[in-house]
């Protein structure tokens, strides 16, 4: 049985439906991500789990209970806030023990928790101190050992990353990965970083205008996006219009104006004559030199229309015969070596029939 | 100094002037050593022992004490839960809500003054004394703290209060744990200017005070009919001082409540 069982539950301000009709199924011990653009209703579905919104329709049950009509205070699910809001007239140790002191705990059996909580997020210097004289970093950590220390069937954490700057963001990130393994207690994260999604989560779910589009593991939410819109939002991507000539067990044949026959992976549910889109990863389409066409199922011509040198990698903008424009991805393995390619130069770019996914429109 | 700099000073020294050259002049003559206020003969203190042997005028500053302990103490109560309520709820017909509460505030002394005094008589038929000037003052001091609380709420971080539930605190132990220690300063500050309003209102307590019950004010106001004798400047420096005194404290725990309107 599920740990966290969501069953068609919607919840509407106004005319917007903020939730519309999602289900889902967290399983304990799982790292689970919410991800979507802002708005996107990830933190309403968030705030439900808590019990700060209640649902108009649908129903929630932890550990097969119900938990309509349960008040936040009696659910063993705890927040670690976007703002964190750590109490500002409560030292750190006062902070995590909170939590215990409404559950009523021993005061003896609190000082021991609390350590053990200082301990785990690696503060325990900082028993004194006052929220106001840490840094974002250490603060969020203090907002984890509160929401931890009572050991909740459910952490949710609501962009607990928003606040804190990219270096920062990355180091924690593993922190998180470690913390979760180590408590072994279920994490339910929103982001709105498909990056972050990416790298903490067992299972993602992708989610826009209330609705969830697609949920899965990690990589196949990166490697079989279901629709364009799971493809567009994690990570980039690059859509070519095409239609559907034939599709049987051998594969899909595509055919996209101006370039010519495109051959993909088999797909289900597919019929010719469809139109849809090709979408292919940067790093799934090679330029070619020389005797690498051969090996390659779709090649074509195309000139360098531009490119974006980032450091690790360079993105060449191809321009091909019919006017579309994709990307591709290069390493920039050799020291000193900025780019493989200046504007204007005609190039083959070429893939797999594996890389790309047809979708249909 | 630039001659832009020159009209600015001078400008700003002469509305200091305007405001405090009249209460200095009080202050002043309340040390001097001469019935009339007229020109300085020398310095004494003999006007303050004069208004510690003067029976009445004790006998009024203790009522005005237990008046302004007493409202202020309610009106605080009060006026903190209509300002966390205020804050709550901010959306359909409790919109109206907030202009109910704080309309006492603007509202002229003297109709509020009438309006009570009315109540009172026609409608409660409460004989008038310290009890009826108790709740009047109570009634024009909930306004104030309410505005003072709720802008002191408004400055804080909501999660915070969902934080509290969150982590398994009821309302009423979100209230005392988080809530009351962060709005503190407010609620001390909406006490201390209530306090002030209780302790110096004249034109509200004229209405309801009745006949057997007199306050400072009442008082300090009945012996300048005569003639302002040193005895009323030396009250007047007193309860100056002390409300000075309690609005500096004020402003000092609140400085965003008084400096900001609803």
């Amino acid at each position: 049985m599920a740990l966290l069982e969501i069953r068609r539950i919607s919840r509407q301000f106004g005319d917007t439906k903020a939730v519309d009709d999602v289900s889902l199924s967290i399983e304990a011990g799982e790292f689970f991500t919410l991800v979507g653009p802002s708005g996107c209703g990830k933190t309403t579905l968030l705030r439900l789990i808590a019990g700060f919104e209640e649902p108009d329709a649908g129903e929630l049950l932890l550990d097969g209970r119900p938990l309509t009509g349960i008040p936040p205070e009696k659910r063993p699910v705890h927040t670690v806030f976007q703002s964190y809001a750590l109490f500002p007239h409560m030292s750190v140790a006062q902070n995590i023990a909170f939590p215990l002191q409404m559950a009523g705990t021993a005061s003896d059996e609190v000082r021991r928790r609390v350590d053990e909580a200082l301990e785990l997020v690696h503060l325990a210097e900082k028993t004194r101190h006052f929220p106001h004289e840490l840094s974002g970093g250490q603060r969020q950590r203090v907002a984890l050992a509160r929401a931890l220390v009572n050991k909740p069937r459910l952490l949710l954490l609501d962009e607990p990353m928003a606040a804190l700057d990219a270096k920062l963001r990355q180091q924690i990130t593993g922190e998180l990965i470690a913390l979760q393994r180590a408590v072994g207690i279920t994490f339910v994260f929103v982001t709105h970083s498909q990056e972050e999604a990416l790298a903490v989560s067992h299972r993602i779910a992708v989610m826009n205008a209330g609705r969830i589009e697609q949920v899965g593991v990690p990589d196949q939410i990166y490697g079989y996006p279901q629709n364009r819109f799971v493809a567009d939002f994690i990570g980039t991507v690059n859509l070519l219009p095409v239609e559907v000539r034939a599709a049987d067990q051998g594969g899909l044949r595509m055919f996209a104006a101006g370039l010519g026959e495109i051959a993909g992976a088999p797909a289900t549910a597919t019929a010719v004559g469809q139109r849809g889109v090709l979408a292919l990863r940067p790093e799934q389409v090679r330029v070619l030199a020389g005797s690498e066409r051969q090996e390659m199922d779709n090649h074509f011509r195309g000139t360098v229309h531009d490119y974006l040198y980032l450091g690790d990698v360079t993105v060449y903008k191809i321009a091909l015969d019919n006017g579309s424009v994709i990307e591709s991805l290069l390493a920039n393995s050799l020291p000193g070596r900025a780019r493989f390619l200046e504007r204007g130069d005609a190039v083959e770019v070429g893939w797999q029939r594996e890389a790309g996914v047809y979708l249909r429109d | 100094m630039r001659r832009g700099n020159v009209w600015l000073w001078t400008a700003a020294l002469a509305v200091y002037a305007f405001l405090y050259l009249p209460l200095a002049v009080v202050v002043i003559f309340s040390f001097n050593d001469s019935l009339l206020n007229a020109a300085w003969v020398g310095f004494t203190t003999r006007w303050y022992t004069t208004l510690f042997e003067d029976a009445d005028m004790l006998r009024a500053g203790g009522n005005s004490l237990f008046i302004a302990f007493s409202a202020a103490g309610v009106a605080t109560v009060l006026g903190t839960m209509a300002g966390i309520a205020l804050q709550r709820w901010q959306s359909g017909v409790l919109r109206c809500l907030p202009f109910l509460v704080l309309t006492p505030v603007a509202m002229p002394e003297i109709l509020l003054g009438v309006s009570l005094l009315l109540f009172f008589r026609q409608v409660l038929d409460l004989t008038l004394g310290l009890v009826s000037i108790l709740i009047a003052h109570i009634t024009f001091s909930i306004g104030f703290v309410a505005i003072v609380v709720r802008v002191r709420l408004a400055g804080l971080d909501a999660s915070l209060f969902e934080a509290a539930r969150d982590l398994g605190a009821g309302p009423w132990q979100t209230f005392r744990r988080v809530t009351l220690p962060l709005i503190l300063p407010g609620v001390l500050a909406g006490f201390l200017m209530s306090f002030t309003l209780s302790i110096d209102d004249f034109v509200i307590t004229v209405f309801v005070a009745g006949v057997g019950v007199t306050t400072l004010p009442l008082q300090i106001y009945s012996m300048i009919k005569v003639a302002v004798s040193p005895e009323v400047n030396a009250v007047s420096t007193l309860l100056m001082a002390l409300t000075l005194t309690l609005i500096a404290a004020a402003s000092k725990l609140a400085p965003d409540a008084l400096k900001a309107k609803p």
